[in-house]
């Protein structure tokens, strides 16, 4: 790999072993990947608190000790100076101030504090949320971003027109301490052409059917780009959101093109840009059934938790559950748990709406969701979700069963203690 | 005498190791698809579930799921689980980073689909830094 001057002196340690192991790994991986040289980033999206029991005998020892390990690669214990590229926190283990709902043992809450003041401390900004787009970090065309969170990676390249590829948590630890990650994939302008196309032979509007197509085109094209012809709805951040999270769970879509819609496509012929079409498929009514039966494996109708907000809610998602609720209480065999990012919470409580929840008997979750803390109300066995991606993966992590719908047959559900959702 | 069928391909991590053959057709995910703490596969509906790739040759089509799956693939190092060498045909940011944290010989762009020519319980020796594989098939290893 080609490095510049200043990338040669990162690497023999000028800058401090730190910076050193940092550009250590960036080689190491660098030439993995094959990739002929680093390219410059200042928006990083990482995972660097220790909240989890696997890591807390590394977590004993300090968090210079968790980032050289966990976020370096390093066998060395190294000092960790400030961040050097724009740096935040995404979604973690532990909400810090339901940790006792969540049945989260006080020690690791107490962990997940003293790192959230290390890392604060060095420029890593505790966003907390797999969503840091809703939050303020919104990069713009054409940016170089090194982020993580499958998620929050497809909406970064797709909507925004952003460039990422899928990081790790070693990948996004050096990015940060160097400014620099590996040209390679998503960075390079050829790679984010179009490769399928798509074609939706049925309306798709509501936000449930947004889910349904985007899991439906994962499970076909995985890793590949796809572009959707024949929308005639405007979808919006909410929508995009969603069926961005979808694609990702069921394959690995990290690019996809909406002509007129998403930044890098005004027309199908531009969004292939010349590269060739490998497939062509449809999405019309048997697929979006399918996608439905896939995703909704439950067998039994009594449901005791219904989890909201995955990817994280918006704060108009937050106003629609509360106002689903409002003068209602959920059934006593249920819990119902509403997540959004901890910033958009603060303006929840001031316009009432996380009150509205809770009178209902409903909680607002931060920082945090089921299948990334593994935690769930005490012997919850069936789950309703919003969520294509939370009822594709808490089963399989987890070993509940899922119902997904919209946001109406979620509360619904809550309300009844059954599950009465459908296709219509 | 058993022959040793010989591949070739691009180095992903240095390093020379052999052992027994674990191979799989499905993808692998690191987050929600391995246990870390014994290298087990644990998805639902994946073929090897079940069964660990500790200290084997993992033979796969490349990774999938969530971008933790450096940080399972690593714990899995810090707990003595890895693979001791790893075969792959896609190549990924996620594939990528695991074989590095796994600091464990690996290649890819094999001259021959390693899928269709090693079979679980061959006999692999991986030679990342000269480029090559060495595959004695497991029926001629049991004549032996």
């Amino acid at each position: 790999m080609r490095l510049t001057d200043h990338e040669k002196s990162l690497l023999d340690g000028e800058h401090g072993p730190a910076k050193q192991k940092a550009m250590d790994l960036l080689v190491r991986y660098g030439e993995a990947l094959g990739a002929e040289r680093l390219v410059e980033t200042n928006n990083v999206a990482g995972a660097f608190n220790a909240s989890t029991p696997s890591v807390q005998k590394i977590a004993e020892k300090g968090f210079d000790a968790v980032y050289s390990e966990l976020n370096l690669d390093s066998d060395e214990t190294v000092e960790i100076p400030r961040m050097v590229a724009h740096t935040c926190q995404l979604i973690t283990g532990i909400d810090d101030r339901n940790w006792q709902i969540q049945g989260i043992p006080e020690h690791l809450v107490e962990s997940q504090r003293k790192a959230e003041a290390f890392f604060g401390r060095r420029g890593i900004n505790m966003f907390a949320t797999c969503t840091p787009y809703q939050v303020g970090n919104v990069p713009v065309k054409g940016e170089h971003c090194a982020w993580m969170e499958s998620s929050a990676v497809v909406y970064c390249n797709s909507v925004l027109g952003a460039r990422t590829n899928t990081e790790g948590k070693e990948s996004t630890g050096a990015a940060a301490l160097t400014g620099r990650i590996p040209y390679w994939g998503y960075h390079i302008p050829e790679n984010r052409r179009a490769t399928h196309l798509v074609d939706v032979e049925i309306e798709v509007d509501d936000m449930m059917d947004w889910g349904l197509l985007g899991y439906h085109l994962g499970e076909v094209v995985q890793e590949d780009v796809p572009v959707l012809s024949g929308l005639t709805h405007q979808p919006d951040l909410v929508k995009l959101k969603h069926f961005g999270a979808a694609a990702a769970s069921s394959g690995g879509v990290e690019m996809y093109h909406i002509p007129g819609i998403t930044p890098e496509a005004r027309s199908i012929e531009e969004a292939f840009g010349g590269r060739k079409m490998e497939g062509r498929l449809r999405f019309g009514d048997a697929e979006r059934r399918r996608a439905y039966e896939n995703l909704n494996c439950a067998t039994s109708r009594e449901v005791d938790f219904i989890m909201l907000g995955c990817p994280h809610n918006s704060i108009d998602q937050v106003w629609l559950a509360a106002s689903l609720l409002e003068g209602r209480k959920i059934h006593p065999n249920t819990a119902l748990w509403v997540h959004t990012p901890r910033a958009l919470r603060e303006v929840a409580e001031r316009n009432g709406y996380v009150r509205m929840i809770e009178e209902a008997g409903g909680v607002v979750m931060s920082d945090t969701c089921p299948a990334i803390s593994r935690h769930m109300p005490k012997g919850t066995k069936v789950v309703a979700t919003d969520s294509a991606k939370q009822a594709h993966y808490l089963p399989a992590i987890t070993g509940v069963e899922a119902w997904f719908g919209s946001v109406r047959d979620c509360v619904e559900a809550a309300i009844a203690g059954r599950w009465q959702g459908g296709l219509q | 005498m058993s022959q040793a069928i010989t591949l070739k391909g691009r180095k992903v991590v240095g390093g020379v190791a052999e052992g027994e053959a674990i191979v799989t057709g499905d993808t692998i995910s690191g987050w929600g698809g391995i246990n870390e703490r014994d290298g087990t596969v644990i998805e639902r509906r994946h073929e090897l579930r079940g069964q660990s790739f500790k200290g084997k040759v993992l033979v796969f089509p490349g990774a999938k799921g969530s971008s933790g799956y450096s940080a399972y693939f690593h714990m899995a190092r810090i707990n003595g689980a890895s693979p001791c060498a790893m075969l792959f045909n896609k190549m990924t940011t996620k594939v990528a980073l695991g074989c590095v944290v796994s600091r464990v010989p690996a290649m890819t762009e094999l001259d021959q689909d390693p899928l269709e020519v090693i079979e679980t319980g061959d006999w692999v020796k991986v030679d990342a830094d000269r480029g090559f594989v060495e595959i004695v098939k497991r029926k001629d290893r049991d004549a032996v």
